[in-house]
């Protein structure tokens, strides 16, 4: 495709011309922020106002990206824009990091300072009764001083979550093939394997899905479970949240695949979604060893 | 409006495949230009400091004197929240944004910035999320009320507009974000050939350390906000001790956010003034090298002294003197600055136009609240002062004499570069000596309510505090006119076009790239790289 | 025109210094403070001192020519390193006194202080006068003066009902906590300041080297009336506080309620109505009605079910997320309040909950 454009006619740094799409964006959101907001404190068309909200961005996001696909496929993005792409998608993992950083920020500080300080000599002028044990460490222990907390089993490692992290360990080797695969110009093996990457994330959100039926149906184990259940489904919930976005991004790189985006030398599209994936990927080994196994 | 960048327009002649040349109202809609969406940056946090100053007000005209006159304390509460909310993240923060935009890709011979769709989103995001803010008032509860720190437990008493609130501040990280992945990679991808990171302007290299630090903690706030989300409406037991968290554990989310977000606000003000003096002086920065080097000191210490805010929640002995030590230290890379400024004036030739004069005055004032802030940082002092007015005192000293003052300074100094006119030396003059008069005489005083216990966030006060409360009040006044009178006496003529036409170089003594335009500035610069001289100052061919 | 003095133990009129220190952290704190004047004055004079030498000297109207130095790596080191030391030499100080302030061993009082909104509570837990509890509560007439705009008196909005009152000379240990939200407990004349958080303890310590009345207040905003919930701190001699302690105890003794008396449905709506307004009309108003975080009364569920064991339990034992546990009330307290809400706005329920049940249901 790009070899279609004589050489030259890339620009030294290509700037877009006007765009209504930012404005529209930002329009868009306005709905999902002032109908979430309004939302949660149960206004009955606050609903339709994120939905439509959303809809909308996702619309926007649509006519932006295919702009930048066919701003990329036309060879107006040279080799700089390139590196910029780069570093832009290694800044935002970062911020994603510091993200989850606070999250598991909070779990360390509730188990190695918050729970022991609650069932401290000291804090026993409070909470005579409450034993500091983090509930996955003792069966029975809610961690709740007050025992306000419903009673709660812990989710273990076994078997959905292990289960899980083979399915993404696995996507991220399939991940890998389709790239090498692509570099070489096999783009039938690129693209099948690029499937199974999509089906293996796909695979991983549903099992997920199960696991907080399973949690909420059999562990008793809720959001509501005090700071364990704070933790675990705010930690995990986040995390899944972001496998879906990310294979959201395989997909369409996929259907570019199929619509013959992408070269072997160019395709930082990929490259990006791919990232994102290996990112996810790491999150999720923190969280199996962390969240699952102590 | 548009008439203001609209005369220099074509006029550098320059190839014709670039862009066209928008107008009307789609030319700041659909801005991708980084000139225009400085300007739409800038005009939009002028309008908050706006906002936020009428607050600011209604809180220094309930305080002019003991017992309640105007609001109730419920309505205090909720001005101090929204002032603070507003200032930080509507005024200083997009300010410095704006100006990042305008200057950065001109400093550094970029054609703009990197990704400039992008950069308009994160212009637009912001909208919606003042417009939350603002309209917070108008909710049932009325606005948040917690403080700009949002501390729980007493967030999960607020009303609805809390979670507006919660909300806004998501959005407008994530146009921080955006904008500072925008700033890195124009930094670190587009300079032109021959500008190496370490021949790079002042101003640029204190934005890119910036823009790490809101990398780095934007999404550490977004986290703390959402666990406040959550405990309000999803039964999360975060902050919530019955349910196993700690109420304390959002205020080390909130700080670890909360301090480097103070340096956020302070760093590009280091880089502005670290412009304004050579061009005054006539004489180069002294230790470039090591005013780079002090500005990466001071952020990554950023990291580890936030709990300076806590010492009065009872940390261990071990924890308070981590910090305090900690705290201590940043007052030596800061020292390092203020000591460079001194030797780059020193044995100059030097001259005192209005940029000068907030460069030095921000100099002057900003090491006095420096210094309030290591006497804070003392924790047995500490215990006196927390809380009190004394680090409102503190605070506005380095907030408004720093970064505001900084602010002031650039536009004074820039300003001839984006309009094309010169703003009359007498009125930057009168701006100058009004403003830095009449905030001393506001919150001097505040140091002195601080050290005799006068408690901050108080919509009422006992009697003895009186005296010194309506010195504040009244300075804060005539600080509040003469900022407006700024708007209209200084900048709206400017933007008009209206005045002596402004040179290329409107300061004799002013060095970089950004003087090597036109003034104003043409819409498209550096559409391809420009050839440099050694000390990549100056434009030997285009 | 009002004419105001200063309040001794309190604010003095146009005060520009810490308070005159009454214990011995508190004149550390002193001492701290006047020498990080003196080497910040000093600093800054020297600084600036140069700048403005150099800004009347080095002045293109005076002929001044620049030179073209940038440079030096001496002098970059030289003034990194004496900063350096300066603060090294302000932190030995502090850190003794960091350590001094944070002792709270062998005290011998100890006082728990709990913040709520908008109030102190004071439980005497050990040493003399163990067992006596006050609450402290801003002067009704304060709060009027304070809404009509006509404050007056030199202890305008530091009076209390009643203060907190200590020995003098002996090392008395604070322990804070607070019921609702975060509140603080400061002292300025003691050099003491503690947050109070909902949930745990924290603590800090005083011993008083003078007799006499002692003011503070509350730190940190807890909500709308932060303003107006002063301490008030009576020091007194060792004598007089040994009398007080006992005729105190022997008042209380003589006021505490019977858990095991049986009330009648008005006498005990009653009483809870009082509960309610001094605890509970905070959050959920006078209407009963909640708000944001906070649950309704009125018409709900909880409070309109047969089983009269929910409600005391929640009010016990706090719930998820906004509601703290109400233990510390007593049972007859408790009994009243719940009964109140039974039988109050649209609830009309005519249950009654007796002392007694409260008192069954604590130990679960
Ligand atoms: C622009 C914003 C900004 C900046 C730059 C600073 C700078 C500093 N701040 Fe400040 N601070 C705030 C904004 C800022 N602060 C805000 C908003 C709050 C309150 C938040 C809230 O609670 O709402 C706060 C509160 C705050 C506290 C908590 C007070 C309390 O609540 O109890 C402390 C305590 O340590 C502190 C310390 C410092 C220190 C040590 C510096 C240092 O960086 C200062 C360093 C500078 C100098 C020291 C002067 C120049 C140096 C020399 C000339 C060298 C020679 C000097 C010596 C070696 C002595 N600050
Ligand atoms: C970030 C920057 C910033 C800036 C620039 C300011 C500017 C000012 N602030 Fe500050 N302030 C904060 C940040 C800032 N503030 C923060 C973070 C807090 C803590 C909040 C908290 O406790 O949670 C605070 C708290 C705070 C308090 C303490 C409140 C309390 O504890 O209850 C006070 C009290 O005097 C105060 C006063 C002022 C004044 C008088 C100004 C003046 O400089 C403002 C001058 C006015 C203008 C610039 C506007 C001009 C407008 C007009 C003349 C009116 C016309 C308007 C219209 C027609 C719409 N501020
Ligand atoms: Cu209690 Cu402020
Ligand atoms: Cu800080």
């Amino acid at each position: 495709m790009s070899a279609a454009i004589p050489k030259g006619q890339t620009p030294y740094y290509f700037v877009p011309g006007p765009s209504r799409h930012p404005l529209m964006a930002a329009f868009a959101l306005f709905f999902v922020v002032l109908g979430a907001g309004q939302w949660v404190n149960g206004a009955s068309w606050a609903p339709y106002s994120v939905a439509a909200g959303l809809l909308g961005w996702l619309f926007v996001l649509k006519q932006w990206f295919s702009d930048a696909i066919h701003e990329s496929e036309s060879g107006l993005y040279g080799e700089r824009i390139d590196v910029s792409f780069r570093w832009s998608m290694a800044w935002f993992i970062f911020s994603e990091v510091m993200f989850f950083g606070a999250f598991f920020g909070a779990l360390f500080w509730s188990r190695l300072y918050t729970i022991p300080e609650l069932g401290s000599i000291d804090n026993a002028l409070l909470w005579p009764d409450f034993k500091a044990v983090w509930p996955s460490v003792v069966a029975g222990a809610t961690a709740s001083p007050a025992g306000v907390v419903e009673p709660f089993r812990t989710m273990g490692p076994w078997p959905l979550p292990t289960i899980n992290t083979a399915l993404l360990l696995t996507s991220g080797v399939t991940l890998t093939i389709a790239h090498h695969a692509l570099r070489e110009n096999h783009r039938g093996k690129t693209i099948a394997f690029m499937w199974a990457t999509v089906l293996l994330g796909l695979a991983f959100v549903i099992c997920q899905g199960y696991e907080y039926y399973e949690a909420y149906h059999h562990l008793n184990l809720k959001l509501t479970s005090g700071i364990y259940g704070s933790t675990f489904f705010m930690l995990t919930g986040f995390h899944g949240f972001h496998v879906f976005v990310g294979m959201l991004m395989l997909l369409f790189i996929t259907l570019r695949l199929h619509k013959g985006h992408f070269t072997p030398e160019k395709h930082f599209g990929f490259e990006g979604a791919a990232w994102y994936w290996h990112f996810v990927d790491v999150v999720w080994l923190g969280l199996y060893v962390i969240v699952y196994w102590t | 409006m548009s008439a203001v960048m609209d005369h220099g327009g074509h006029a550098h002649g320059h190839d014709d495949h670039s862009h066209d040349h928008p107008h009307g109202w789609r030319r700041w809609m659909f801005a991708t230009n980084h000139k225009d969406i400085g300007t739409l940056y800038l005009l939009f946090s002028f309008t908050m400091l706006m906002i936020g100053g009428a607050l600011a007000l209604g809180i220094r005209a309930e305080l002019f004197k003991p017992g309640l006159q105007l609001v109730n304390p419920e309505l205090f509460n909720q001005l101090t929240t929204m002032h603070g909310i507003i200032m930080v993240f509507g005024a200083i923060m997009p300010a410095f944004v704006g100006l990042a935009n305008w200057m950065i890709p001109l400093q550094i011979g970029a054609s703009d910035m990197a990704f400039a769709r992008m950069n308009n989103f994160s212009f637009w995001l912001m909208i919606p999320a003042a417009i939350l803010l603002v309209a917070s008032f108008f909710m049932p509860g009325g606005a948040p009320a917690a403080g700009w720190t949002l501390y729980a437990p007493l967030t999960l008493q607020m009303g609805p507009s809390m979670d507006a609130g919660i909300f806004a501040m998501h959005i407008l990280g994530a146009s921080s974000i955006m904008g500072s992945i925008n700033i890195i990679v124009t930094i670190l991808n587009m300079r032109a050939p021959g500008m190496t990171l370490m021949k790079m302007p002042m101003f640029a290299w204190t934005w890119l350390i910036t823009a790490y630090l809101l990398i780095a903690v934007m999404p550490v706030l977004a986290g703390a906000i959402t666990m406040t989300l959550t405990d309000r409406h999803f039964g999360t037991s975060f902050f919530n001790p019955a349910g196993g968290g700690d109420p304390v554990m959002y205020q080390h989310i909130f700080w670890f956010f909360g301090h480097p977000e103070v340096y956020i606000m302070i760093l590009p003000a280091f880089g502005i003034v670290s412009q304004i003096v050579p061009a005054f002086a006539r004489k180069r920065l002294f230790g470039y090298t090591s005013m780079v080097y002090a500005t990466a000191s001071i952020a990554i210490l950023s990291f580890i002294v936030w709990a300076h805010h806590m010492f009065a929640t009872g940390m261990p002995v071990t924890g308070q003197l981590f910090f305090m030590y900690a705290t201590m230290l940043i007052s030596v890379p800061t020292g390092v600055k203020v000591f460079n400024w001194i030797a780059t004036m020193w044995r100059g030739s030097m001259t005192f136009e209005t940029p000068m004069l907030w460069a030095v005055g921000f100099i002057f004032v900003f090491t006095m609240g420096g210094f309030t802030g290591l006497i804070l940082s003392v924790a047995p002092i500490d215990i006196q002062l927390q809380d009190t007015y004394y680090v409102v005192a503190h605070f506005h000293y380095v907030l408004v004499a720093g970064s505001l003052f900084a602010l002031y300074g650039a536009v004074y100094y820039w300003g001839p570069k984006w309009t094309g006119v010169m703003i009359p030396e007498w009125k930057g003059k009168l701006h100058f000596w009004l403003s830095i008069i009449s905030f001393n005489v506001t919150f001097f005083p505040m140091h002195f309510l601080g050290l005799a216990g006068m408690p901050r966030r108080y919509a009422d006060y006992p009697m003895q505090f009186a005296d010194f409360n309506e010195i504040a009040s009244i300075g804060a006044f005539v600080f509040g006119i003469t900022q407006f009178l700024f708007f209209f006496v200084v900048m709206l003529p400017a933007m008009l076009g209206k005045g002596e036409k402004a040179p290329q170089r409107p300061w004799e003594g002013a060095e970089g790239l950004e003087w090597e335009v036109p003034s104003p500035a043409p819409f498209h610069t550096f559409e391809n790289p420009p050839k440099l001289d050694a000390t990549a100052t100056r434009i030997v061919a285009e | 025109e009002q004419v105001v003095r200063d309040l001794p133990g309190g604010p003095a009129v146009l005060q520009y210094d810490l308070h005159p220190p009454v214990t011995k952290i508190a004149s550390e704190q002193q001492d701290l403070h006047v020498m990080m004047l003196w080497i910040c004055g000093v600093i800054f004079v020297g600084v600036f001192g140069v700048m403005f030498y150099s800004i009347f000297a080095h002045r293109k109207s005076k002929g001044a020519k620049s030179a073209s130095f940038h440079e030096s790596t001496t002098v970059e080191i030289v003034w990194t390193i004496i900063p350096f030391l300066i603060v090294i030499g302000m932190a030995l100080p502090a850190t003794k006194a960091v350590v001094a302030m944070k002792d709270t061993t062998n005290a011998d009082l100890t006082i728990k202080a709990t913040g709520y909104q908008w109030k102190w509570g004071y439980d005497y837990l050990k040493g003399e006068g163990e067992g006596i509890q006050l609450i402290s509560t801003l002067d009704a007439s304060q709060r009027a003066l304070s809404d009509a705009g006509t404050p007056q008196g030199d202890n305008y909005l530091l009076k209390v009902d009643e203060p907190l009152v200590v020995p003098v000379q002996k090392k008395v240990r604070i322990i804070t906590t607070a019921n609702d939200v975060i509140h603080s407990f400061m002292v300025p004349a003691f050099g003491i300041k503690q947050d109070a958080i909902p949930g745990f303890v924290r603590d800090t310590w005083f011993r008083a080297e003078k007799t006499g009345d002692f003011y503070g207040q509350c730190a940190e905003l807890c909500g709308k009336e932060h303003a107006y919930m002063p301490i008030h701190v009576k020091v007194l001699s060792e004598d007089d506080y040994a009398k007080w302690a006992e005729g105190k105890l022997k008042a209380q003794a003589a006021k505490a309620d019977d858990p095991s008396k049986v009330w009648t449905l008005e006498d005990l709506v009653a009483r809870g109505q009082k509960v309610y307004a001094a605890n509970c009309a905070v959050c959920h108003h006078e209407n009963g009605k909640g708000g944001g975080a906070i649950k309704p009364l009125d018409a709900a569920a909880v409070v309109l079910d047969a089983d009269k064991a929910k409600q005391v339990h929640i009010v016990l034992n706090g719930q998820n997320n906004a509601m703290p546990a109400w233990r510390q009330l007593s049972d007859t307290e408790i009994a009243a309040v719940v009964t109140f809400t039974k039988n109050h706005w649209s609830n009309k329920t005519g249950q009654i909950v007796q002392p007694a049940e409260v008192l069954a249901q604590r130990g679960k």
